[in-house]
């Protein structure tokens, strides 16, 4: 197994007590495509980041077992983990214009994370760059390896982003709302290329969002957190199949375009889920 | 109403009427200012150093001016606690009478510097185009000016004497102030919730005044807090140039200038008056940080 | 026979040298919603805000209940006028609370008995009391997005612009606040436009759909028509097509995921 955790608790000291934002969550990861849902609060970015050991430092973590490819994550010395982060597991967040350098163009910043993990001259990592950019379905890969992060599109952007974590080969690769700002064409386009990248170079994905529809329909299995616990875990094919109403009432609440309601159903939270 | 009903009906969480919600606050507020012990040093040093000066002739034993020249320069003792200066005059009295004026002077300055310079920052910012490079220019001449030439070349033109004085410093400070309000007013201008006070067809008066300069408060605040030594010490130059405090009125900046030259064999001369200077800007900068926090409601 | 509540016609918005949008016309009846779809950049955004007032420069005729629309606009067509943001974080002032936030609408129109009022409100947008003395910060991210409701019904107005009112939201608080809107265009009989990037959402509350790519309005379609799939521009057919994909793998046949 690539990841395993088993009982993970993070919390945070706030002036009113403890405040627990992951309570007891396990999942196990191979090569395979997981989803984790969940709205904001639910602890989904909290969990896979305690993955990669990026919490704030203000978190409590604690776990009967956190391993990633048979590294303890809880007591692996600070070289170990940076090797983790920068080389076996890649991170992709929201925004790529907060993860991008705005002062260094795309194709350095590309070539700098190839050659920290490979090495070699700065001829073969340009090279290597545009390479990357081309996987990514960069048309003009020479002209855009040229470019400054803000003379990219949302899209571009992403793809860029996309390409610096693909540099050092990794085997992980989390996507926390990796297409929330971006447009419902383009974010077909980016997933369908994670999608490709993940299953032909057989990598783990640990996908993000708050969107169950999109979810399902892109991973192998889904899980589905709600205050910081898994309250439902199922293969992504049988989600019209969902038992927990949790689940049930975050499909039922969203309007749709095929099935009109006059009413949309509103979620009822059952105090026990907080428990359950 | 006893204490904890009192402190109940402040603190609740569901004010009943906008004069319990405004009390609560303001509780709150000193609740948290409280908590942040440096501000509450801050605090009580400047209500120290404003009540003595006010209350000098009262915990004074001399006369600020009286001199005494056959016991020139002496050494701290139970008669003179802080010795005496270079004409014999008695340094603890002075100090404390100092405050008065070079007090008065610094909040004199504030209270004519931070509005002009919020008002016209905020304009500025937020009206934008013509106004906006018509009130830029005319603080760009102000801060090209040496600050010292200005004030020196104002003061000749009227007449020596604090109030010049004050005048002087209040016309070449104001204009970092511009700037900083119209830096903070132009990406203000631009959010969502000025967007929506616009929609409700508020006249731009009310939007700069009620909606923009709050939030402008609380960097000029922190700038003020650090301004204030600076002003001290500007203070002190004119009035070492003639310029300013009288002789032989009693000011800080007057005092160590006067001085300075028996810094080797008397220091404590002209030290005195360096530590109130130094003593009242700590202050007055631990206040403005715990201010600043206050009021910020996020920090609650 | 009366004059439609809104009527655009040719609409042009310049950023400098770029044509944000580029001569869109709709008409909306007193009473009813008509919605707008497109993608960022698509000039949908910039259509509200020039119908809001917020952006003067443009070209084409905006009427509203009869009356021509200049570029700046008075106290009496913001009273009838009001819009809610995308964003419920960034559409409260700060530091004020939402007892302040609610009063400044009735001081600016000079509307009387703040009190009833604000508590009114409140209960129009089913808020309990407490939550009038707190700051935005405070609020959850639907609580935030009710009181900007709240804020733009004060002066009683006939028609909401709605820029994206649900997006930044969790999908089970929007459903409350669509469920919101709808409840009170029925009770009120407000005109509402409504920007969103969601098919699903703007279907959901609105007859009528215009999509709009590039500055232009493509295509103006009823809900039903687009439900149904009787598309007749490519971009409607592609942004329903990625919307039904999602919702219904099935009905999408021939569509390589």
């Amino acid at each position: 197994m690539l990841v395993e955790v088993d009982n993970l608790r993070v919390s945070f000291a706030t002036p009113g007590g403890m405040e627990h934002a992951v309570r007891g969550v396990s999942l196990t990861l191979g090569q395979e495509k997981l989803g984790i849902v969940g709205e904001s609060g639910s602890g989904k970015s909290l969990t896979a980041r305690a993955i990669l050991r990026l919490l704030p430092s203000a978190a409590q973590v604690a776990a009967d077992r956190l391993t990633f490819d048979g590294i303890d994550i809880l007591t692996a010395r600070e070289p170990v983990m940076r090797r983790v982060r920068g080389k076996r597991a890649g991170l992709i967040l929201q925004d790529p214009k907060y993860s991008l350098n705005p002062v260094m163009t795309i194709g350095h910043q590309i070539a700098e994370a190839w050659r920290v993990h490979k090495g070699g001259s700065r001829r073969l990592a340009a090279q290597a760059a545009a390479d990357l950019l081309q996987q990514v379905r960069i048309r003009d890969p020479q002209r855009v390896a040229a470019l400054y992060p803000h003379e990219l599109s949302g899209g571009m952007g992403q793809r860029a982003m996309i390409a610096m974590m693909l540099a050092p080969d990794p085997e992980l690769l989390i996507a926390d709302e990796p297409t929330s700002a971006l447009d419902a064409t383009v974010q077909a386009e980016i997933l369908r290329l994670i999608d490709d990248l993940v299953s032909r170079r057989g990598m783990g994905l640990i996908l993000i969002s708050h969107d169950l529809p999109l979810v399902s329909h892109f991973c192998d299995r889904v899980m589905v957190m709600y205050a910081g616990r898994v309250l439902e875990r199922l293969p992504a094919s049988q989600l019209a199949r969902a038992r927990h109403p949790y689940t049930r009432g975050l499909l039922d609440c969203l309007p749709s375009l095929v099935h009109p309601r006059r009413q949309l159903a509103t979620l009822a939270r059952d105090p026990a889920w907080l428990t359950a | 109403m006893s204490d904890t009903t009192l402190r109940a009906w402040l603190l609740t969480e569901t004010p009943q009427s906008r004069r319990q919600a405004a009390w609560g606050r303001t509780y709150r507020g000193w609740l948290l200012f409280r908590r942040n012990h440096l501000a509450m040093v801050g605090l009580v040093t400047v209500i120290v150093l404003v009540v003595g000066s006010l209350a000098a002739p009262l915990i004074t034993p001399y006369d600020p001016t009286a001199q005494e020249l056959s016991n020139r320069l002496a050494a701290p003792s139970w008669a003179h606690w802080f010795g005496t200066d270079e004409l014999g005059r008695d340094l603890y009295t002075r100090v404390v009478y100092g405050g008065r004026v070079t007090l008065g002077m610094v909040i004199a300055v504030v209270v004519l510097v931070a509005p002009v310079g919020l008002l016209v920052g905020s304009i500025a910012g937020y009206l934008g185009g013509f106004v906006d490079r018509a009130l830029m220019r005319v603080t760009d001449v102000f801060l090209a000016f040496p600050r010292l030439i200005l004030a020196l070349a104002f003061v000749a033109a009227l007449r020596p004497g604090i109030t010049s004085a004050v005048f002087a410093i209040a016309l070449t400070s104001w204009p970092a102030y511009a700037r900083l309000a119209r830096a903070d007013t132009m990406t203000i201008r631009n959010t969502d919730f000025i967007a929506a006070i616009r929609l409700t067809g508020a006249w731009p008066g009310r939007i700069i005044l009620r909606h923009i300069i709050p939030l402008c408060l609380s960097s000029v605040i922190v700038r003020v807090t650090l301004d204030m030594s600076g002003i001290i010490l500007t203070a002190a130059g004119l009035g070492f140039l003639g310029m300013g405090a009288q002789p032989p009125m009693p000011e800080w900046g007057t005092m160590i200038a006067a001085t300075r030259g028996y810094i080797l064999q008397q220091w404590w001369v002209p030290t005195i008056p360096g530590v109130a200077i130094l003593v009242a800007s700590l202050a007055f900068n631990l206040l403005g940080d715990g201010m600043r926090d206050v009021l910020d409601p996020k920090q609650r | 026979m009366t004059p439609p509540m809104i009527e655009v016609e040719q609409l042009r918005v310049r950023f400098g040298e770029t044509e944000a949008v580029g001569g869109v016309s709709f008409t909306v009846p007193r009473g009813d919603s008509f919605g707008i779809v497109g993608e960022s950049g698509s000039g949908k955004s910039t259509v509200l805000r020039a119908l809001s007032g917020l952006n003067p420069n443009w070209t084409g005729r905006m009427s509203m209940d009869g009356m021509a629309l200049g570029p700046t606009r008075d106290k009496r067509f913001f009273r009838r006028v009001q819009m809610v943001f995308q964003d419920p974080y960034g559409s409260l002032h700060p530091r004020q609370t939402v007892d302040r936030a609610l009063s400044e609408p009735l001081l600016v129109h000079g509307i009387g008995d703040v009190e009833s009022h604000i508590l009114q409100a409140l209960a129009e947008v089913a808020l309990p009391d407490s939550v009038r003395f707190r700051y935005p910060h405070q609020l959850s991210g639907g609580q935030r997005q009710r009181v900007a409701i709240a804020r733009a019904l004060m002066a009683e107005p006939e028609v909401l612009l709605l820029d994206e009112p649900t997006s930044a939201l969790d999908v089970s608080v929007q459903a409350e606040v669509l469920n919101l809107l709808a409840d009170l265009q029925r009770r009120r009989s407000l005109t509402y436009v409504l920007v969103s990037h969601n098919l699903a959402v703007v279907a959901h509350l609105c007859p009528i759909v215009g999509v709009m790519q590039g500055g232009e309005m493509v295509e103006q379609i009823t809900s039903d028509d687009l439900r149904a799939g009787r598309t007749r521009h490519p971009h409607t057919a592609e942004l329903r097509a990625l919307s039904v994909e999602l919702e219904d793998p099935e009905e999408v046949v021939g569509r390589v995921s």
